[in-house]
């Protein structure tokens, strides 16, 4: 009899109870109870009339837009920014080490906590940003009162509280690129605007995938950003997804929030698979 | 390689086994109270909202209960609002509730599905003491399971008593008088109507608070609205409730920033006249108080204008109530509190810590002297015998999103009409959750 295998298979208990307790286990109830109507203690099987409720409702479908430009847009900021503040701060300039700190710091600080000072940052008559902006002669806007804006003014702080994450993973996709093909390209006598485009940005793919990825993700299921800014509001011009979800189990809808938290795990799963396989597939080799 | 396979499945099974050991766990709940000895003594806990009245009125009921039972009080606090909400109700379904909750009366508490968490006390004395209107709002069948909580409030509309003599105005009769009113504040650069948005709750005072004008208008609206008969885009009285904000929006009386405002700016703006009028819940005067001392004898009260000069009423909020969990370990203990806290001993003492924001529910009560000007204007009202209790007491449909469309029209995003669809649509989806007969 050949013995060949080293581990017994019993080592993956542990794991795997934490695994299917923790996370398989409440995924398939949680399936369950969208199909229901549901009081925490009794529920009954309604079918899709959750997901319908959902799919009719243009109060919550806002949410899906809102949540959608925000994903995009934060996203896109974060690699650019990210980007942008990683060429410097890999350059040899002085103070790279305290610039690298503070424009990680904001990453360190709790979501709520920015939430609230930027609402008073951002407080039309009283807030720091527009008088600073009166000082130049500027009428700012009512940056979270005015509902055609207020979204995108959550997307501004939240690209400030996560660019130091994605600077930070830039910064160590763009150190990991050999020297070699830097020197290769200053014999050839190429400038150093062609070594960026042509080098450090292709080469940087995996990390600039990876924060694209983790932004995508992450903006799909912001939540305490908006509550702690805006609450959803004015009326329900910010609304994301989760937001939605969290006032539907605060009325006592908890087969409807269970069925919205579906609907978010569906989208995200839909956005982020195709991207991450096509992302995936440009990668190359360093 | 035999011996391998089954050995992965019998990992697998023990994992299994394991998870339906755990969910068997969490069902079984079987926890013996023991009482029954007439010993007076023992702990009592309470479960209330965090809010600075709250604790000081349950405070002084504690320090009574000490004195006269030598029962003890734990006090446990939770958030306010919805997220308190979330709290009892997931307390509840876990079997984790104090002995004593303190939570609002009305269609709230009925959602809470009592007959099955509380205690019924409607066999109690003292029941015959408590007026009528209350204690319908905690009763659930023929159970009636909590007592009054505080005093009564009331959704109108606070006024600066002071502005109104120095501009030389008049209470208005009518909402086209209302409406004069904020012109001639506005031309004397003041902001008429105070917006304070940054705490959507207060966007809905006008319209909860037209709901003595609905009910004059029809007064079966309650019952019609919870069996779906009746719609707010379809009923004109109640359609006008919606439309008094919008008119203020279109009037431009609101202040600027309305999103930003709030609900603590509002009340200051309020007390130094900066702002004249403002739609809040009476409970608002204790803040004032706290706030601005000096200013809260400024702070008069009027009920939400009618269009008749004939109608005049105010819309009332019943207090929340005392409620006795079922399952208390001291059953004995919980129910005396209670007794204590609704005996005409214990609330003095709770007036003694906290001033009234309205009349008392229970009989044989007199407000105390220095009860604030808006309360006593309050009473004229109620001793008119012009008040009703508002549509959330008789009805356990209230649309969870009604604040944020009250915001949008205040905004002017919405018209009064759209406003009405929206809410009717919110309001049948909570139907559809509850599960109500005729939806």
């Amino acid at each position: 009899m050949k013995v060949n295998k080293v581990y017994s298979y019993w080592l993956i208990v542990p794991a795997g109870l934490i695994y299917v307790l923790l996370f398989l286990y409440p995924t398939a109830v949680s399936f369950f109870f969208s199909f229901t109507r549901w009081t925490l203690t009794e529920w009954e099987w309604i079918g899709f009339d959750n997901f319908k409720m959902f799919f009719e409702e243009p109060s919550l479908m806002i949410g899906f837009k809102n949540t959608l430009i925000f994903a995009v847009l934060t996203a896109g900021l974060k690699v650019i920014i990210g980007v942008f503040l990683a060429v410097i701060l890999i350059s040899k300039i002085k103070t790279k080490r305290f610039i690298r700190s503070t424009v990680f710091f904001p990453v360190l600080v709790s979501t709520i906590a920015v939430g609230i000072t930027f609402q008073m940052l951002m407080h039309p008559s009283n807030g720091l940003i527009n008088r600073t902006l009166e000082l130049i002669g500027i009428t700012g806007p009512d940056w979270l009162g005015n509902p055609n804006l207020a979204i995108y003014s959550i997307a501004l702080v939240d690209v400030w509280k996560g660019v130091g994450i994605a600077t930070v993973i830039l910064i160590a996709g763009m150190m990991s690129i050999p020297k070699d093909y830097y020197e290769a390209h200053q014999i050839d006598g190429g400038t150093s605007v062609n070594a960026f485009w042509h080098i450090t940005l292709p080469l940087s793919k995996p990390a600039i995938n990876a924060v694209i990825l983790l932004a995508l993700i992450g903006g799909l299921r912001t939540f305490d950003l908006v509550w702690a800014m805006t609450g959803g509001g004015p009326g329900f011009s910010s609304d994301l997804i989760a937001s939605i979800i969290y006032k539907q189990y605060q009325a006592g809808f908890y087969g409807l929030s269970t069925a919205g938290n579906v609907l978010l795990f569906i989208l995200v799963a839909c956005i982020v698979y195709p991207i991450f396989k096509f992302l995936t597939r440009k990668e190359v080799d360093l | 390689m035999e011996a391998l396979k089954t050995g992965k499945w019998l990992a697998l099974a023990v994992i299994g086994l394991f998870v339906l050991l755990l969910a068997a766990c969490g069902s079984d709940d079987t926890s013996s109270s023991d009482n029954g000895s007439d010993q007076v003594g023992g702990t009592v806990s309470i479960l209330i909202s965090g809010s600075q009245r709250a604790s000081a009125s349950v405070e002084a009921v504690a320090e009574g209960v000490k004195e006269k039972y030598n029962i003890d009080t734990e006090i446990e606090v939770r958030p306010e609002g919805a997220e308190g909400d979330n709290v009892v109700k997931t307390r509840l379904a876990t079997g984790e509730m104090t002995d004593i909750m303190s939570y609002n009366s009305g269609a709230l508490f009925k959602a809470l599905n009592p007959s099955q968490h509380f205690a019924d006390l409607s066999d109690e004395p003292y029941m015959d003491t408590i007026q009528e209107e209350f204690k319908v709002a905690v009763s659930d069948g023929d159970g009636i399971y909590g007592v009054p909580g505080g005093s009564t409030s009331s959704g109108g509309i606070l006024y600066n008593k002071a502005v109104y003599e120095e501009l030389g105005l008049e209470v208005p009769q009518t909402w086209e008088e209302f409406l004069d009113n904020n012109d001639k504040i506005k031309a004397e650069g003041k902001v008429p109507v105070v917006a304070a948005y940054q705490e959507t709750w207060t966007s809905q005072v006008i319209l909860l608070g037209d709901y003595y004008n609905l009910h004059a208008a029809e007064p079966d609206f309650g019952e019609k609205y919870t069996a779906n008969e009746m719609k707010y885009s379809s009923t004109p009285a109640a359609l006008r409730g919606l439309e008094k904000i919008a008119e203020l929006h279109e009037h431009g009386h609101y202040n600027d920033a309305a999103s930003s405002t709030s609900y603590t700016n509002g009340l200051e703006m309020l007390a130094t006249g900066e702002a004249v009028h403002f739609p809040v819940i009476t409970d608002a005067l204790a803040e004032i108080e706290s706030n601005h001392p000096d200013q809260v004898d400024d702070i008069g009260f009027f009920a939400i204008p009618n269009d008749d000069p004939e109608i005049h009423g105010m819309t009332i909020w019943l207090p929340g109530g005392f409620y006795v969990n079922k399952d208390a370990q001291d059953l004995d203990a919980a129910k005396r509190w209670v007794e204590y806290a609704t005996s005409p001993e214990g609330i003095e003492k709770q007036m003694e810590a906290i001033k009234p924001n309205g009349p008392y529910m229970v009989e044989g009560v007199e407000l105390p002297d220095d009860t604030y000007e808006a309360v006593l204007d309050m009473n004229e009202y109620v001793e008119a015998g012009n008040v009703t209790s508002a549509l959330e007491f008789s009805s356990p449909l209230k649309g969870p999103n009604l604040e944020q469309i009250t915001v949008e029209l205040g905004l002017g995003m919405v018209d009064p009409a759209e406003a009405a669809e929206k809410y009717d649509r919110d309001v049948e989806r909570q139907a559809l959750q509850l599960d109500l007969e005729g939806w």
